[in-house]
Protein backbone atom coordinates (compact mmCIF):
# COMPACT_ATOMS: atom_id res chain seq x y z
CA UNK A 1 0.00 0.00 0.00
CA UNK A 2 3.01 2.38 1.05
CA UNK A 3 4.52 1.46 -2.35
CA UNK A 4 1.52 3.05 -4.22
CA UNK A 5 1.62 5.85 -2.59
CA UNK A 6 4.87 6.61 -3.40
CA UNK A 7 4.54 5.90 -6.64
CA UNK A 8 1.63 8.16 -6.98
CA UNK A 9 3.93 10.90 -5.40
CA UNK A 10 6.35 10.44 -7.99
CA UNK A 11 3.58 10.53 -10.76
CA UNK A 12 2.67 7.51 -12.63
CA UNK A 13 5.65 4.30 -13.06
CA UNK A 14 6.08 2.77 -16.82
CA UNK A 15 3.81 0.04 -16.01
CA UNK A 16 1.22 2.38 -14.85
CA UNK A 17 1.64 4.58 -17.89
CA UNK A 18 1.16 1.52 -20.66
CA UNK A 19 -1.84 0.29 -18.63
CA UNK A 20 -3.33 3.39 -19.21
CA UNK A 21 -3.07 2.93 -22.78
CA UNK A 22 -4.12 -0.58 -22.43
CA UNK A 23 -1.08 -2.29 -22.88
CA UNK A 24 -1.09 -4.50 -19.15
CA UNK A 25 -0.38 -8.60 -18.64
CA UNK A 26 -3.09 -9.41 -20.56
CA UNK A 27 -2.84 -7.31 -23.16
CA UNK A 28 0.49 -9.68 -23.76
CA UNK A 29 -1.59 -12.83 -24.40
CA UNK A 30 -2.12 -11.63 -27.69
CA UNK A 31 1.92 -11.79 -28.71
CA UNK A 32 2.14 -15.75 -28.97
CA UNK A 33 -1.14 -15.94 -31.45
CA UNK A 34 0.85 -12.60 -33.25
CA UNK A 35 3.68 -14.70 -33.55
CA UNK A 36 2.64 -17.44 -34.96
CA UNK A 37 0.47 -15.81 -37.87
CA UNK A 38 3.87 -13.51 -37.84
CA UNK A 39 5.88 -16.84 -38.51
CA UNK A 40 3.80 -19.15 -40.50
CA UNK A 41 2.03 -16.61 -42.89
CA UNK A 42 3.23 -13.58 -43.18
CA UNK A 43 7.32 -14.44 -43.13
CA UNK A 44 6.26 -17.70 -45.75
CA UNK A 45 4.51 -15.12 -47.85
CA UNK A 46 7.02 -12.60 -48.03
CA UNK A 47 9.49 -15.22 -49.18
CA UNK A 48 7.53 -16.29 -51.76
CA UNK A 49 7.08 -12.85 -52.82
CA UNK A 50 10.51 -12.35 -52.83
CA UNK A 51 11.25 -16.19 -54.47
CA UNK A 52 8.80 -14.51 -57.41
CA UNK A 53 10.73 -12.26 -58.65
CA UNK A 54 13.99 -14.86 -58.93
CA UNK A 55 12.83 -17.38 -61.56
CA UNK A 56 15.41 -19.21 -62.93
CA UNK A 57 15.81 -17.35 -66.16
CA UNK A 58 17.12 -14.67 -63.94
CA UNK A 59 15.37 -11.58 -64.44
CA UNK A 60 13.60 -9.56 -62.30
CA UNK A 61 9.56 -9.88 -63.52
CA UNK A 62 10.71 -12.66 -65.83
CA UNK A 63 7.45 -14.93 -64.39
CA UNK A 64 5.23 -12.85 -64.30
CA UNK A 65 5.89 -11.88 -67.73
CA UNK A 66 5.54 -15.42 -68.45
CA UNK A 67 2.32 -15.82 -66.97
CA UNK A 68 0.43 -12.96 -68.33
CA UNK A 69 1.98 -14.04 -71.87
CA UNK A 70 0.60 -17.59 -71.94
CA UNK A 71 -2.77 -17.68 -72.95
CA UNK A 72 -2.72 -21.26 -70.98
CA UNK A 73 -1.70 -19.92 -68.08
CA UNK A 74 -3.28 -16.28 -67.42
CA UNK A 75 -6.63 -17.94 -68.81
CA UNK A 76 -6.72 -19.94 -65.36
CA UNK A 77 -7.67 -16.62 -63.92
CA UNK A 78 -10.88 -16.52 -65.74
CA UNK A 79 -11.79 -20.06 -65.35
CA UNK A 80 -11.18 -19.95 -61.63
CA UNK A 81 -13.52 -16.51 -61.50
CA UNK A 82 -15.98 -17.87 -64.20
CA UNK A 83 -16.66 -20.86 -61.71
CA UNK A 84 -16.55 -19.32 -58.14
CA UNK A 85 -18.45 -16.16 -58.93
CA UNK A 86 -21.42 -18.00 -59.74
CA UNK A 87 -21.25 -20.83 -57.34
CA UNK A 88 -20.56 -17.90 -54.25
CA UNK A 89 -23.87 -16.00 -55.93
CA UNK A 90 -25.85 -18.95 -55.91
CA UNK A 91 -25.28 -20.11 -53.01
CA UNK A 92 -26.17 -16.66 -51.35
CA UNK A 93 -28.98 -16.48 -53.00
CA UNK A 94 -30.30 -20.19 -51.89
CA UNK A 95 -29.46 -19.56 -48.31
CA UNK A 96 -31.07 -16.38 -47.75
CA UNK A 97 -34.65 -17.22 -48.40
CA UNK A 98 -33.65 -20.61 -46.47
CA UNK A 99 -32.15 -18.91 -43.64
CA UNK A 100 -35.28 -16.58 -43.66
CA UNK A 101 -37.61 -19.89 -43.61
CA UNK A 102 -35.25 -21.72 -40.70
CA UNK A 103 -35.85 -18.96 -38.58
CA UNK A 104 -39.43 -19.24 -38.35
CA UNK A 105 -39.11 -22.64 -37.41
CA UNK A 106 -39.82 -23.75 -33.80
CA UNK A 107 -37.66 -27.03 -34.24
CA UNK A 108 -35.00 -25.91 -36.24
CA UNK A 109 -32.04 -28.07 -35.26
CA UNK A 110 -32.85 -31.48 -37.65
CA UNK A 111 -32.94 -29.28 -40.63
CA UNK A 112 -30.02 -27.30 -39.88
CA UNK A 113 -27.93 -30.65 -39.26
CA UNK A 114 -29.36 -32.12 -42.58
CA UNK A 115 -28.64 -29.02 -44.89
CA UNK A 116 -24.98 -28.62 -43.21
CA UNK A 117 -24.42 -32.00 -43.64
CA UNK A 118 -22.37 -32.02 -46.47
CA UNK A 119 -19.48 -30.49 -44.61
CA UNK A 120 -19.03 -34.07 -43.43
CA UNK A 121 -18.94 -35.46 -47.01
CA UNK A 122 -15.37 -33.82 -48.04
CA UNK A 123 -14.58 -33.67 -51.64
CA UNK A 124 -13.87 -37.45 -52.28
CA UNK A 125 -16.89 -39.00 -51.45
CA UNK A 126 -18.86 -35.87 -53.05
CA UNK A 127 -16.70 -36.71 -56.18
CA UNK A 128 -17.22 -40.42 -56.16
CA UNK A 129 -20.85 -39.95 -55.04
CA UNK A 130 -21.48 -38.06 -57.83
CA UNK A 131 -19.52 -39.97 -60.69
CA UNK A 132 -22.02 -43.01 -59.10
CA UNK A 133 -25.52 -40.26 -58.93
CA UNK A 134 -25.47 -38.17 -61.76
CA UNK A 135 -23.55 -40.93 -64.23
CA UNK A 136 -25.29 -42.79 -67.22
CA UNK A 137 -26.33 -45.36 -65.19
CA UNK A 138 -26.69 -43.49 -61.42
CA UNK A 139 -30.04 -42.77 -60.38
CA UNK A 140 -30.67 -39.35 -60.97
CA UNK A 141 -30.63 -40.48 -64.88
CA UNK A 142 -32.75 -43.28 -64.29
CA UNK A 143 -35.37 -41.68 -62.23
CA UNK A 144 -35.93 -38.88 -64.47
CA UNK A 145 -36.17 -41.28 -67.75
CA UNK A 146 -38.32 -43.92 -65.92
CA UNK A 147 -40.71 -40.53 -64.81
CA UNK A 148 -40.34 -39.38 -68.80
CA UNK A 149 -38.52 -36.20 -68.32
CA UNK A 150 -35.30 -37.46 -69.84
CA UNK A 151 -35.19 -39.52 -73.35
CA UNK A 152 -31.45 -40.46 -72.42
CA UNK A 153 -29.38 -39.66 -69.89
CA UNK A 154 -27.20 -36.21 -69.44
CA UNK A 155 -24.02 -36.28 -68.41
CA UNK A 156 -22.99 -33.33 -66.08
CA UNK A 157 -19.52 -34.94 -65.41
CA UNK A 158 -15.76 -34.34 -66.29
CA UNK A 159 -16.69 -30.13 -67.11
CA UNK A 160 -17.67 -27.32 -66.15
CA UNK A 161 -21.20 -28.35 -64.29
CA UNK A 162 -19.48 -31.26 -62.37
CA UNK A 163 -17.27 -28.76 -60.72
CA UNK A 164 -19.72 -26.23 -60.35
CA UNK A 165 -22.51 -28.99 -58.65
CA UNK A 166 -19.82 -30.48 -56.61
CA UNK A 167 -19.11 -26.66 -55.37
CA UNK A 168 -22.55 -26.05 -54.57
CA UNK A 169 -22.99 -28.94 -52.55
CA UNK A 170 -19.77 -28.63 -50.32
CA UNK A 171 -19.81 -24.56 -50.29
CA UNK A 172 -23.72 -24.21 -49.12
CA UNK A 173 -23.28 -25.17 -45.88
CA UNK A 174 -20.95 -22.66 -44.53
CA UNK A 175 -22.54 -20.16 -46.61
CA UNK A 176 -25.99 -21.10 -44.76
CA UNK A 177 -24.35 -21.51 -41.75
CA UNK A 178 -22.73 -17.86 -41.52
CA UNK A 179 -26.02 -16.11 -43.39
CA UNK A 180 -28.38 -17.82 -40.47
CA UNK A 181 -26.55 -16.71 -37.78
CA UNK A 182 -26.51 -13.42 -39.56
CA UNK A 183 -30.42 -13.36 -40.13
CA UNK A 184 -31.36 -14.67 -36.81
CA UNK A 185 -29.30 -11.37 -34.87
CA UNK A 186 -31.71 -9.20 -36.08
CA UNK A 187 -33.74 -8.01 -33.40
CA UNK A 188 -37.41 -9.64 -34.01
CA UNK A 189 -39.02 -6.20 -32.82
CA UNK A 190 -37.83 -4.50 -36.10
CA UNK A 191 -39.64 -6.52 -38.20
CA UNK A 192 -43.04 -6.26 -36.19
CA UNK A 193 -42.57 -2.52 -36.05
CA UNK A 194 -42.42 -2.20 -39.85
CA UNK A 195 -45.38 -4.73 -39.88
CA UNK A 196 -47.67 -2.55 -37.67
CA UNK A 197 -46.77 0.31 -39.92
CA UNK A 198 -48.15 -1.51 -42.76
CA UNK A 199 -44.77 -3.14 -44.97
CA UNK A 200 -45.77 -6.07 -46.71
CA UNK A 201 -43.35 -9.01 -46.63
CA UNK A 202 -41.77 -8.08 -49.79
CA UNK A 203 -40.98 -4.69 -48.58
CA UNK A 204 -40.26 -5.56 -45.04
CA UNK A 205 -37.10 -7.48 -46.81
CA UNK A 206 -36.44 -4.76 -48.90
CA UNK A 207 -36.28 -1.63 -46.62
CA UNK A 208 -35.69 -3.75 -42.61
CA UNK A 209 -33.65 -6.84 -42.91
CA UNK A 210 -31.53 -5.74 -46.29
CA UNK A 211 -29.88 -3.48 -45.21
CA UNK A 212 -29.28 -4.56 -41.85
CA UNK A 213 -27.74 -7.57 -43.60
CA UNK A 214 -25.67 -6.18 -45.62
CA UNK A 215 -22.78 -5.75 -44.17
CA UNK A 216 -23.12 -9.72 -42.70
CA UNK A 217 -23.85 -10.50 -46.44
CA UNK A 218 -20.60 -9.26 -47.73
CA UNK A 219 -18.26 -11.42 -44.86
CA UNK A 220 -20.20 -14.29 -46.17
CA UNK A 221 -19.82 -13.55 -49.77
CA UNK A 222 -16.15 -13.47 -48.91
CA UNK A 223 -15.35 -16.34 -46.84
CA UNK A 224 -17.36 -18.71 -49.25
CA UNK A 225 -15.77 -16.85 -52.20
CA UNK A 226 -12.47 -17.87 -50.87
CA UNK A 227 -13.45 -21.49 -50.49
CA UNK A 228 -14.78 -21.88 -54.21
CA UNK A 229 -11.93 -19.75 -55.72
CA UNK A 230 -9.28 -22.29 -54.48
CA UNK A 231 -11.00 -25.77 -55.66
CA UNK A 232 -8.17 -28.40 -56.50
CA UNK A 233 -9.49 -31.66 -55.59
CA UNK A 234 -13.14 -31.32 -57.21
CA UNK A 235 -11.82 -29.83 -60.57
CA UNK A 236 -9.13 -32.78 -60.73
CA UNK A 237 -12.00 -35.52 -59.90
CA UNK A 238 -15.20 -34.19 -61.56
CA UNK A 239 -13.96 -31.73 -63.54
CA UNK A 240 -11.71 -31.28 -67.20
CA UNK A 241 -8.55 -30.27 -65.01
CA UNK A 242 -6.53 -30.22 -68.71
CA UNK A 243 -9.25 -27.37 -70.30
CA UNK A 244 -12.35 -25.88 -69.07
CA UNK A 245 -11.81 -26.57 -65.01
CA UNK A 246 -8.18 -25.39 -65.53
CA UNK A 247 -8.28 -23.11 -62.63
CA UNK A 248 -5.50 -21.33 -61.21
CA UNK A 249 -4.62 -23.34 -57.94
CA UNK A 250 -3.93 -26.37 -60.67
CA UNK A 251 -1.28 -23.83 -62.46
CA UNK A 252 0.14 -22.93 -58.86
CA UNK A 253 0.77 -26.80 -58.33
CA UNK A 254 1.85 -28.34 -61.46
CA UNK A 255 4.39 -25.52 -61.12
CA UNK A 256 5.63 -26.38 -57.86
CA UNK A 257 5.39 -30.03 -57.48
CA UNK A 258 5.55 -31.42 -60.75
CA UNK A 259 7.82 -29.20 -62.50
CA UNK A 260 9.62 -27.95 -59.26
CA UNK A 261 9.42 -24.50 -60.08
CA UNK A 262 9.35 -23.06 -56.95
CA UNK A 263 9.61 -19.81 -57.87
CA UNK A 264 7.05 -20.18 -60.47
CA UNK A 265 4.87 -21.53 -58.37
CA UNK A 266 5.41 -18.74 -55.63
CA UNK A 267 4.43 -16.19 -58.36
CA UNK A 268 1.46 -17.82 -59.39
CA UNK A 269 0.09 -18.10 -55.68
CA UNK A 270 0.98 -14.74 -55.54
CA UNK A 271 -1.28 -13.61 -58.66
CA UNK A 272 -3.76 -15.72 -56.98
CA UNK A 273 -3.71 -13.65 -53.72
CA UNK A 274 -3.83 -10.74 -55.32
CA UNK A 275 -7.06 -11.05 -57.63
CA UNK A 276 -8.54 -12.96 -54.23
CA UNK A 277 -8.17 -9.79 -52.39
CA UNK A 278 -9.41 -7.66 -55.20
CA UNK A 279 -12.67 -9.42 -55.17
CA UNK A 280 -12.84 -9.10 -51.24
CA UNK A 281 -11.83 -5.23 -51.40
CA UNK A 282 -14.42 -4.83 -54.11
CA UNK A 283 -17.05 -6.40 -52.16
CA UNK A 284 -16.24 -4.80 -48.70
CA UNK A 285 -16.18 -1.35 -50.53
CA UNK A 286 -19.47 -1.79 -51.49
CA UNK A 287 -20.32 -2.98 -48.48
CA UNK A 288 -19.79 0.82 -46.95
CA UNK A 289 -22.20 2.51 -49.44
CA UNK A 290 -24.86 0.90 -47.20
CA UNK A 291 -26.25 1.38 -43.93
CA UNK A 292 -24.02 0.46 -40.85
CA UNK A 293 -25.01 -0.11 -37.23
CA UNK A 294 -26.43 -2.26 -35.19
CA UNK A 295 -28.80 -4.68 -35.98
CA UNK A 296 -29.75 -6.09 -32.60
CA UNK A 297 -31.62 -3.23 -31.21
CA UNK A 298 -31.17 -0.29 -28.94
CA UNK A 299 -29.87 -2.36 -25.77
CA UNK A 300 -27.27 -4.84 -27.86
CA UNK B 1 -53.60 -13.08 -41.35
CA UNK B 2 -54.86 -14.32 -44.66
CA UNK B 3 -51.90 -15.07 -46.46
CA UNK B 4 -52.03 -14.17 -50.27
CA UNK B 5 -51.30 -16.42 -53.18
CA UNK B 6 -47.81 -14.99 -54.01
CA UNK B 7 -46.68 -15.39 -50.50
CA UNK B 8 -47.98 -18.83 -50.51
CA UNK B 9 -46.00 -19.63 -53.65
CA UNK B 10 -42.92 -18.47 -52.42
CA UNK B 11 -43.00 -20.70 -49.29
CA UNK B 12 -44.02 -23.02 -51.39
CA UNK B 13 -41.10 -22.17 -53.64
CA UNK B 14 -38.40 -22.16 -51.02
CA UNK B 15 -38.95 -25.81 -49.33
CA UNK B 16 -39.25 -27.05 -52.98
CA UNK B 17 -35.87 -26.01 -53.23
CA UNK B 18 -34.87 -27.48 -50.40
CA UNK B 19 -36.32 -30.68 -50.98
CA UNK B 20 -34.71 -30.64 -54.01
CA UNK B 21 -30.87 -29.64 -52.15
CA UNK B 22 -31.98 -33.03 -49.65
CA UNK B 23 -33.28 -35.22 -52.19
CA UNK B 24 -30.15 -35.49 -54.46
CA UNK B 25 -27.69 -35.15 -51.49
CA UNK B 26 -29.65 -38.35 -49.88
CA UNK B 27 -29.60 -40.02 -53.34
CA UNK B 28 -25.79 -38.83 -53.82
CA UNK B 29 -24.47 -40.26 -49.86
CA UNK B 30 -26.22 -43.24 -50.79
CA UNK B 31 -24.90 -44.41 -53.83
CA UNK B 32 -21.77 -44.24 -52.04
CA UNK B 33 -22.83 -46.54 -49.76
CA UNK B 34 -24.66 -49.06 -51.74
CA UNK B 35 -21.86 -48.81 -53.79
CA UNK B 36 -19.40 -49.31 -50.87
CA UNK B 37 -21.02 -52.74 -50.26
CA UNK B 38 -21.80 -54.21 -53.39
CA UNK B 39 -20.78 -57.13 -55.16
CA UNK B 40 -21.15 -56.17 -58.73
CA UNK B 41 -23.18 -52.79 -59.93
CA UNK B 42 -22.97 -52.50 -63.33
CA UNK B 43 -26.10 -50.77 -65.12
CA UNK B 44 -28.89 -51.63 -62.70
CA UNK B 45 -30.79 -50.29 -59.96
CA UNK B 46 -29.43 -51.90 -57.61
CA UNK B 47 -26.50 -54.27 -57.00
CA UNK B 48 -26.19 -58.08 -57.52
CA UNK B 49 -25.08 -58.70 -54.13
CA UNK B 50 -24.24 -57.11 -50.75
CA UNK B 51 -20.87 -57.70 -49.09
CA UNK B 52 -18.99 -56.14 -46.26
CA UNK B 53 -15.53 -57.22 -47.61
CA UNK B 54 -14.63 -54.04 -49.78
CA UNK B 55 -14.42 -53.00 -45.81
CA UNK B 56 -11.93 -55.14 -44.54
CA UNK B 57 -9.96 -54.71 -48.20
CA UNK B 58 -9.84 -50.74 -47.46
CA UNK B 59 -8.52 -51.40 -44.45
CA UNK B 60 -5.69 -53.14 -45.63
CA UNK B 61 -4.79 -51.56 -48.75
CA UNK B 62 -4.64 -48.23 -47.45
CA UNK B 63 -3.02 -48.90 -43.72
CA UNK B 64 -6.25 -47.67 -42.66
CA UNK B 65 -5.06 -48.33 -39.37
CA UNK B 66 -2.03 -45.54 -39.54
CA UNK B 67 -3.53 -43.38 -41.61
CA UNK B 68 -6.28 -42.99 -38.90
CA UNK B 69 -3.35 -42.69 -36.16
CA UNK B 70 -1.64 -40.05 -38.06
CA UNK B 71 -4.94 -38.11 -38.61
CA UNK B 72 -5.59 -38.45 -34.74
CA UNK B 73 -2.56 -37.37 -33.94
CA UNK B 74 -2.25 -34.37 -36.24
CA UNK B 75 -6.06 -33.28 -35.54
CA UNK B 76 -5.14 -33.08 -32.14
CA UNK B 77 -2.37 -31.56 -31.97
CA UNK B 78 -4.62 -29.06 -34.04
CA UNK B 79 -7.34 -28.79 -31.94
CA UNK B 80 -5.31 -28.34 -28.38
CA UNK B 81 -2.78 -25.71 -29.67
CA UNK B 82 -5.24 -24.18 -30.88
CA UNK B 83 -6.92 -23.23 -28.00
CA UNK B 84 -4.13 -22.69 -26.11
CA UNK B 85 -3.04 -19.91 -28.19
CA UNK B 86 -6.82 -18.64 -29.51
CA UNK B 87 -8.63 -18.29 -26.52
CA UNK B 88 -5.99 -16.05 -24.31
CA UNK B 89 -5.75 -13.94 -27.66
CA UNK B 90 -9.58 -13.62 -27.43
CA UNK B 91 -9.45 -12.11 -24.16
CA UNK B 92 -7.17 -9.82 -24.81
CA UNK B 93 -8.88 -8.25 -28.19
CA UNK B 94 -12.13 -8.55 -26.55
CA UNK B 95 -11.20 -7.03 -23.04
CA UNK B 96 -8.57 -4.31 -24.00
CA UNK B 97 -7.95 -1.12 -26.18
CA UNK B 98 -4.57 -0.85 -27.13
CA UNK B 99 -2.99 1.34 -30.41
CA UNK B 100 -1.97 -1.67 -32.38
CA UNK B 101 -5.28 -4.00 -32.01
CA UNK B 102 -6.51 -2.95 -35.49
CA UNK B 103 -3.12 -3.97 -37.20
CA UNK B 104 -3.67 -7.42 -35.23
CA UNK B 105 -7.34 -8.22 -35.78
CA UNK B 106 -6.01 -7.43 -39.61
CA UNK B 107 -3.47 -9.48 -39.52
CA UNK B 108 -5.53 -12.17 -38.14
CA UNK B 109 -8.37 -11.56 -40.60
CA UNK B 110 -5.75 -12.15 -43.57
CA UNK B 111 -5.36 -15.94 -43.58
CA UNK B 112 -9.16 -16.62 -43.73
CA UNK B 113 -9.24 -13.93 -46.52
CA UNK B 114 -6.65 -16.05 -48.56
CA UNK B 115 -7.28 -19.44 -50.16
CA UNK B 116 -5.17 -22.17 -48.02
CA UNK B 117 -3.61 -23.35 -52.07
CA UNK B 118 -1.91 -19.40 -52.04
CA UNK B 119 -0.31 -19.27 -48.88
CA UNK B 120 -0.26 -23.25 -48.82
CA UNK B 121 2.87 -23.42 -51.69
CA UNK B 122 5.22 -20.44 -49.83
CA UNK B 123 4.42 -21.84 -46.73
CA UNK B 124 5.42 -25.55 -47.86
CA UNK B 125 8.71 -24.03 -49.45
CA UNK B 126 9.38 -22.84 -46.28
CA UNK B 127 8.76 -26.02 -43.94
CA UNK B 128 10.65 -28.07 -46.50
CA UNK B 129 13.79 -25.94 -46.41
CA UNK B 130 13.38 -25.49 -42.75
CA UNK B 131 13.10 -29.52 -42.82
CA UNK B 132 9.42 -29.69 -41.86
CA UNK B 133 8.07 -30.92 -44.82
CA UNK B 134 6.76 -34.09 -44.87
CA UNK B 135 6.71 -34.13 -41.15
CA UNK B 136 3.96 -34.51 -38.65
CA UNK B 137 5.12 -31.22 -37.43
CA UNK B 138 4.92 -29.52 -40.46
CA UNK B 139 1.65 -30.76 -40.90
CA UNK B 140 0.51 -29.63 -37.25
CA UNK B 141 2.20 -25.95 -38.11
CA UNK B 142 0.90 -25.72 -41.30
CA UNK B 143 -2.87 -26.25 -40.14
CA UNK B 144 -2.90 -24.27 -37.44
CA UNK B 145 -2.50 -20.75 -39.68
CA UNK B 146 -6.30 -20.90 -40.36
CA UNK B 147 -7.49 -22.48 -37.34
CA UNK B 148 -5.82 -20.04 -34.44
CA UNK B 149 -7.04 -16.63 -36.17
CA UNK B 150 -10.87 -18.90 -36.60
CA UNK B 151 -10.72 -19.80 -32.97
CA UNK B 152 -9.61 -15.74 -32.22
CA UNK B 153 -12.82 -15.19 -34.23
CA UNK B 154 -15.27 -16.99 -33.26
CA UNK B 155 -14.34 -16.84 -29.32
CA UNK B 156 -14.20 -12.88 -29.01
CA UNK B 157 -18.28 -12.55 -28.86
CA UNK B 158 -18.29 -15.23 -26.62
CA UNK B 159 -15.98 -13.28 -24.21
CA UNK B 160 -17.89 -10.12 -24.82
CA UNK B 161 -21.35 -11.52 -23.56
CA UNK B 162 -19.48 -12.04 -20.27
CA UNK B 163 -20.21 -9.13 -17.64
CA UNK B 164 -16.56 -7.72 -17.36
CA UNK B 165 -17.67 -7.12 -13.71
CA UNK B 166 -17.26 -10.80 -12.83
CA UNK B 167 -13.90 -10.79 -13.78
CA UNK B 168 -13.26 -7.37 -11.39
CA UNK B 169 -14.76 -9.29 -8.82
CA UNK B 170 -12.63 -12.08 -8.83
CA UNK B 171 -9.26 -9.46 -8.69
CA UNK B 172 -10.92 -7.76 -5.95
CA UNK B 173 -10.92 -11.01 -3.67
CA UNK B 174 -7.47 -11.20 -4.90
CA UNK B 175 -7.53 -13.52 -7.88
CA UNK B 176 -4.44 -13.01 -10.21
CA UNK B 177 -5.19 -13.10 -13.97
CA UNK B 178 -4.00 -16.79 -14.06
CA UNK B 179 -6.50 -17.83 -11.37
CA UNK B 180 -9.28 -15.80 -12.84
CA UNK B 181 -8.58 -17.34 -16.26
CA UNK B 182 -8.97 -20.76 -14.94
CA UNK B 183 -11.31 -20.38 -12.12
CA UNK B 184 -14.08 -17.60 -13.55
CA UNK B 185 -13.27 -17.34 -17.03
CA UNK B 186 -12.60 -20.90 -18.97
CA UNK B 187 -15.70 -22.37 -16.97
CA UNK B 188 -17.77 -19.43 -18.09
CA UNK B 189 -16.61 -19.73 -22.01
CA UNK B 190 -16.70 -23.84 -21.76
CA UNK B 191 -19.43 -23.90 -24.19
CA UNK B 192 -18.28 -21.18 -26.48
CA UNK B 193 -14.51 -22.65 -26.24
CA UNK B 194 -15.89 -26.43 -26.89
CA UNK B 195 -17.86 -25.28 -29.90
CA UNK B 196 -15.10 -23.54 -31.29
CA UNK B 197 -12.73 -26.46 -31.24
CA UNK B 198 -15.38 -28.72 -32.11
CA UNK B 199 -15.54 -26.98 -35.06
CA UNK B 200 -12.04 -26.60 -35.52
CA UNK B 201 -11.61 -30.29 -35.33
CA UNK B 202 -14.44 -30.79 -38.09
CA UNK B 203 -12.65 -28.35 -40.36
CA UNK B 204 -8.70 -29.86 -39.90
CA UNK B 205 -10.26 -33.66 -40.67
CA UNK B 206 -11.64 -31.86 -43.69
CA UNK B 207 -8.58 -29.61 -44.97
CA UNK B 208 -7.41 -30.40 -47.51
CA UNK B 209 -5.32 -28.10 -49.26
CA UNK B 210 -2.82 -27.22 -46.54
CA UNK B 211 -1.71 -31.22 -45.40
CA UNK B 212 -1.70 -32.07 -49.15
CA UNK B 213 0.93 -29.38 -49.81
CA UNK B 214 3.21 -30.20 -46.43
CA UNK B 215 2.49 -33.88 -45.91
CA UNK B 216 4.89 -37.09 -46.91
CA UNK B 217 4.37 -40.45 -47.07
CA UNK B 218 4.18 -41.03 -43.45
CA UNK B 219 2.49 -37.80 -42.76
CA UNK B 220 -0.66 -38.06 -44.85
CA UNK B 221 -4.45 -37.47 -42.93
CA UNK B 222 -7.58 -39.13 -44.06
CA UNK B 223 -8.48 -36.60 -47.00
CA UNK B 224 -5.27 -37.09 -48.37
CA UNK B 225 -4.95 -40.39 -48.52
CA UNK B 226 -8.33 -40.52 -49.94
CA UNK B 227 -7.30 -38.42 -52.48
CA UNK B 228 -3.91 -40.43 -53.64
CA UNK B 229 -6.33 -43.59 -53.44
CA UNK B 230 -8.35 -41.87 -56.44
CA UNK B 231 -5.96 -40.15 -58.40
CA UNK B 232 -3.69 -43.18 -58.68
CA UNK B 233 -6.89 -45.64 -58.89
CA UNK B 234 -7.11 -48.32 -61.49
CA UNK B 235 -5.39 -50.65 -59.63
CA UNK B 236 -7.75 -50.94 -56.49
CA UNK B 237 -11.59 -51.33 -56.83
CA UNK B 238 -13.87 -48.86 -56.66
CA UNK B 239 -15.67 -50.01 -53.65
CA UNK B 240 -12.94 -50.23 -51.68
CA UNK B 241 -12.04 -46.34 -52.10
CA UNK B 242 -16.07 -45.93 -51.63
CA UNK B 243 -15.93 -47.97 -48.23
CA UNK B 244 -13.11 -45.37 -47.11
CA UNK B 245 -14.95 -42.59 -48.47
CA UNK B 246 -17.94 -43.84 -46.01
CA UNK B 247 -15.54 -44.19 -43.16
CA UNK B 248 -14.13 -40.56 -43.50
CA UNK B 249 -18.06 -39.41 -43.68
CA UNK B 250 -18.69 -41.10 -40.24
CA UNK B 251 -15.72 -40.17 -38.75
CA UNK B 252 -16.61 -36.21 -39.53
CA UNK B 253 -20.50 -37.18 -39.28
CA UNK B 254 -19.94 -37.68 -35.55
CA UNK B 255 -17.69 -34.86 -34.60
CA UNK B 256 -20.18 -32.34 -36.48
CA UNK B 257 -23.28 -33.40 -34.48
CA UNK B 258 -21.96 -33.49 -31.53
CA UNK B 259 -20.59 -29.90 -32.43
CA UNK B 260 -24.43 -29.05 -32.85
CA UNK B 261 -25.52 -30.07 -29.92
CA UNK B 262 -23.40 -28.03 -27.75
CA UNK B 263 -23.70 -24.56 -30.50
CA UNK B 264 -26.44 -23.24 -31.49
CA UNK B 265 -25.37 -22.21 -35.09
CA UNK B 266 -27.19 -19.31 -34.83
CA UNK B 267 -24.77 -18.04 -32.50
CA UNK B 268 -21.04 -18.61 -34.35
CA UNK B 269 -21.15 -14.83 -35.28
CA UNK B 270 -23.11 -14.29 -32.21
CA UNK B 271 -23.58 -10.52 -31.01
CA UNK B 272 -25.18 -11.41 -27.52
CA UNK B 273 -28.13 -10.51 -27.77
CA UNK B 274 -29.94 -13.43 -26.31
CA UNK B 275 -29.19 -14.64 -22.34
CA UNK B 276 -27.35 -17.45 -22.70
CA UNK B 277 -29.29 -20.55 -22.69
Amino acid sequence: MSAVLESRAQGPTLRQRLAARGIDGATLLVLPCVALILGLFIYPFLYGLVLSFQPKDGSLFGNYARFFSDPFLYGTIFKTLRLAFPVTLLNLLIAIPIAFRVRLLRRQRLLTTLLVLPITLGTVLVAEGMLFYFGPQGWFNRILMAVGLLSHPVSVLNGYWGVFISLVLTGFPFTFLLTLSYVTGIDPSLENAAATLGAGPAARFREVFLPLLVPGLAITFCLSFVQAYSVLPSAVLVGDPANATRVISIAAYQAAFEEYDYSMASAIAMIMGAVQLLVVVAVLGCRSLFYRGPAAGAKG
Amino acid sequence: MQKSFLSRLWIFAVWAVIGLFLVNLMGLIASVLTSSVATRWLGTWLPAGFTTRWYFAAWDEFQLGDVLWVTFQAVGAVVVLSGLLGVPAAYALARREFPAKRAVMLLLLLPLLVPPITYGIPLATVLYKAGLGGTLTGVILANLVPTVPFVVLVMIPFIEQIDPRTEAAARVFGANIFQMFVHVLVPMLMPGVLAALLLVLVRTIGMFELTFLVSGPGSQTLVVALYYAVFASGVRAVQSIDAMAVIYMATTLVWLIVALRFVNPTQIVGRGKRPAA
